[in-house]
């Protein structure tokens, strides 16, 4: 028995399920929502990667880096938002964040 | 022996994910986040993506997760308020998750490769390089205006995560080198003639 593309690609599509799931499941604190979206772009990673090896073509994994960046990006300024707001507000509850009526 | 790894990694990789999303402290989230991150580089190195592997390791681990933990420990805030929404959302949660579960399944089991898709490699695999020169080699000439965007990328988002946690407190004192650098003989010292037997 070997590893194909197949197995990756359903371990990809469980963690992706996961961090939908923990988005909707922790929709009050933000931090989970964070830490879920870091998961679905792992699992987005792992695909790629998947692709990649199975197709003997690096761009896949130029296309991973290139997620890496975005994904670091990301939680910085996600995260420094949020200790903004905790400063300014003193809560980061979801429903809180609603200054903009929207 | 890779195909007992794969499960290993795979299965510590789902249960870590499961426990990011249930578990009642944050702080047990991030360290499984770890957890997670670290199985799923596990998941790259069978792949053959050596430098990813390293690449998440190093970014993940060592910086994403750390500044996460710092987050959340920094933030003096009751979790378990925030957490009282969960049972009443996990109706909805177990839906959408399945949805999207059977979906992925349907696409992940059922799916067929195109003809000609070898073939059709942008930046094929050369065999006798290793993955990170490799990578390079691809990274520094075909996609190396995409690269720079990247580094824009992260360029912005270091001066923007230090625009808005960057704040002055009054009544700090703090050292201003551009006055200590100004002052000059001339405006610090007065000469005064004291006449003598006089006094000041």
């Amino acid at each position: 028995m070997v590893v194909d593309l197949t197995h990756y690609l359903v371990v990809s599509a469980i963690v992706f399920t996961l961090g939908v799931a923990g988005i909707i499941l922790n929709r009050k604190n933000i931090i989970i929502i964070l830490m879920s979206v870091e998961l679905i772009l792992l699992a987005v990673n792992i695909n790629l990667v998947a692709f990649s090896a199975s197709l003997g073509d690096l761009t896949g994994q130029v296309f991973a880096l290139f997620i890496l960046t975005v994904a670091a990006a990301e939680a910085a300024i996600g995260l420094a938002i949020l200790v903004t707001y905790f400063r300014n507000r003193g809560t980061i509850a979801v429903e809180d964040i609603n200054s903009l009526k929207g | 022996m890779a195909v007992a790894f794969f499960y290993l990694f795979s299965a510590v990789l789902i249960a870590s994910a499961f426990a990011v999303i249930v578990s009642r402290n944050p702080v047990h989230s991030v360290l499984f986040l770890i957890l997670a991150f670290v199985n799923g580089a596990g998941l790259f190195l069978l792949a053959g993506a050596e430098f990813l592997a390293m690449i998440l390791v190093v970014v993940y681990v060592g910086a994403v997760a750390v500044l996460f933990l710092f987050v959340v420990m920094m933030l003096d805030v009751d979790f378990a308020e925030l957490r009282q929404g969960f049972s009443k959302h996990l109706p909805v949660g177990a839906a959408v998750g399945a949805v999207v579960l059977g979906e992925l399944g349907l696409v992940a089991l059922g799916w067929q490769s195109a003809p000609g898709a070898k073939e059709a490699a942008a930046a094929p695999i050369i065999a006798g390089v290793s993955n990170t020169a490799a990578l390079g080699q691809v990274l520094y000439t075909k996609y190396f205006l995409f690269f720079q965007a990247s580094a824009l990328v992260l360029l912005t988002a270091m001066i923007g995560a230090i625009v808005l946690t960057l704040h002055h407190r009054p009544g700090v004192k703090r050292q201003k080198i551009e006055e200590q650098n100004a002052r000059t003989r001339d405006n610090v010292i007065e000469i005064k003639k004291v006449p003598s037997r006089a006094g000041v």
